[in-house]
């Protein structure tokens, strides 16, 4: 039940949107994400995204951590 | 959005050296527990145990929320079911797939529906709100199990069936909420170094809503994603802050989980929903860990129209040790029942029916170690 997945907004009406599961397409709510535009990614769990997806700060933290170990390595 | 990057074997690998090196220089056992079946998910599938240096241990606590409802409220939503037919109503009951599995010594929902009751399963409680929407001849009740991650849809569906007053649909709330599941397991004694905070549950809460049990318990904590990367890499940064003896609580999973969480759905939580003692199947009652209705909203709540006495019923069945499992005191595999006499096809125990029971993720993916 709690199996939260990431999905790709491609239409908006109102506080629904469509979104897409890699290949599988559903309706889900955008209450709690008011801000989205279609491409954005948010996670979904059980019919409603929770959150945008940050792809930024994914990829900036991982850099970061990955200075610490090579750090740790030296 | 590229996630490719959270499967990758070479990082996964240079981070399982940072882990050994954190782990040789702590030099004893350090127990990391997480509180999630999604996390328990990863951990099986991948075969996080077997990669982690010897003096590391994951322990998996109460992270599925269906294994945890009551029986007495399974039993308590069967009885409203007949007490409804007996006055010449028929409910449409909903919920979702692994609940309505879930086995009390009295039978599940499943049973229920054998003997011909309206019982159907939804992905989502907006599925069944449609329904009501569609079948408005009818009172449809959606039974309402899960942590933070799942309230918050509810609650956006409830605020939604208040302001267009919606009157043939209900829920029966059985919502808790997880870090006082953390607070009480530590309080029963449960010892670990470390907490893996489930990621999902913080989206909602925030990094914030993790921070007193740091503050309160001295216990580290890592808020972690669900990819194998995403674990690993909290275990390496929760490994580090024992290591260093500091107790901070830190957010691996920044791509989703804001400091704050998801402000807008714990506003519409907070509006609808008062946080009360409950019970948790095989944990007893826990102490500000349920959520009910407010007064204002208890017409949107069936045990307002139903009052029903359901009989005291056993947690679990004899031999079932879900309750040490649900506590991280014991994995599945030190149960006798395991494997054996309970099954996914066969469950004894509730953390052998639902995908996220932690007698389940074993199960299938076959982990003997």
């Amino acid at each position: 039940m709690c199996l939260a997945i990431p999905a790709k907004i491609v239409e908006i009406k109102d506080n629904v949107a469509m979104v897409d599961f890699g290949g599988v397409k559903r309706e889900v709510r955008i209450d709690f994400v008011p801000h989205v535009k279609v491409g954005d990614y948010v996670i979904v769990h059980t019919g409603f995204a929770i959150e945008k997806m940050n792809e930024k700060a994914a990829l900036e933290s991982l850099r970061a951590w990955e200075e610490v170990m090579k750090a740790m390595e030296e | 959005m590229e996630l490719s990057i959270f499967h990758d074997k070479d990082l996964a690998q240079r981070i399982l050296q940072g882990i050994k090196r954190e782990a040789e220089k702590i030099g004893r056992e350090v127990k990391l527990m997480h509180v999630c079946g999604t996390h328990e998910d990863t951990v099986t599938r991948s075969g996080i145990r077997s990669l982690l240096p010897e003096n590391v241990k994951v322990m998996s606590g109460p992270g599925c929320p269906v294994c945890i409802t009551p029986a007495e409220d399974i039993a308590a939503m069967m009885q409203i079911m007949r007490r409804a037919r007996e006055e010449g109503e028929e409910i449409i009951l909903t919920t979702f797939g692994d609940m309505y599995k879930i086995p009390t010594t009295i039978g599940s929902f499943a049973d229920l529906k054998s003997e011909d009751f309206d019982v159907r399963v939804v992905y989502s409680i907006y599925d069944s709100y449609k329904m009501a929407l569609k079948e408005n001849n009818h009172l449809v009740v959606h039974f309402s199990p899960g942590f933070e991650t799942t309230t918050a849809p509810a609650a956006g569906i409830l605020k939604e069936v208040i302001e267009k007053d919606v009157d043939n649909f209900k829920i029966y709330s059985v919502h808790r909420l997880t870090p006082p599941a953390v607070e009480a397991l530590i309080k029963q004694g449960t010892v670990f170094d470390g907490l893996i905070d489930p990621g999902h549950v913080s989206t909602i809460i925030g990094v914030k809503g993790w921070e007193y049990i740091t503050k309160e318990y001295g216990v580290p904590q890592v808020v972690a994603g669900f990819e194998p990367v995403d674990f690993l890499m909290a275990v390496f940064m929760l490994l580090r802050i024992i290591r260093k003896g500091e107790t901070k609580i830190e957010n691996q999973y920044t791509r989703v989980v804001k400091y704050e969480g998801n402000v807008e759905a714990q506003k519409t939580m907070e509006m609808l929903f008062d946080i009360v003692d409950a019970k948790w199947r095989a944990l007893g009652i826990i102490p500000k860990s349920g959520l009910e209705l407010k007064d204002e909203y208890k017409d949107f709540e069936i045990r307002t129209f139903y009052k029903v006495k359901p009989p005291k019923l056993p947690d679990l069945e004899k031999g079932c040790i879900c309750g040490a499992v649900l506590r991280g005191l014991a994995l599945p595999t030190q149960c006798p029942l395991f494997g054996k006499k309970c099954t996914p096809r066969n469950p004894v125990g509730p953390c052998m029916v639902s995908y996220e029971g932690t007698c389940q993720i074993f199960y299938k993916y076959g982990a003997l170690f």
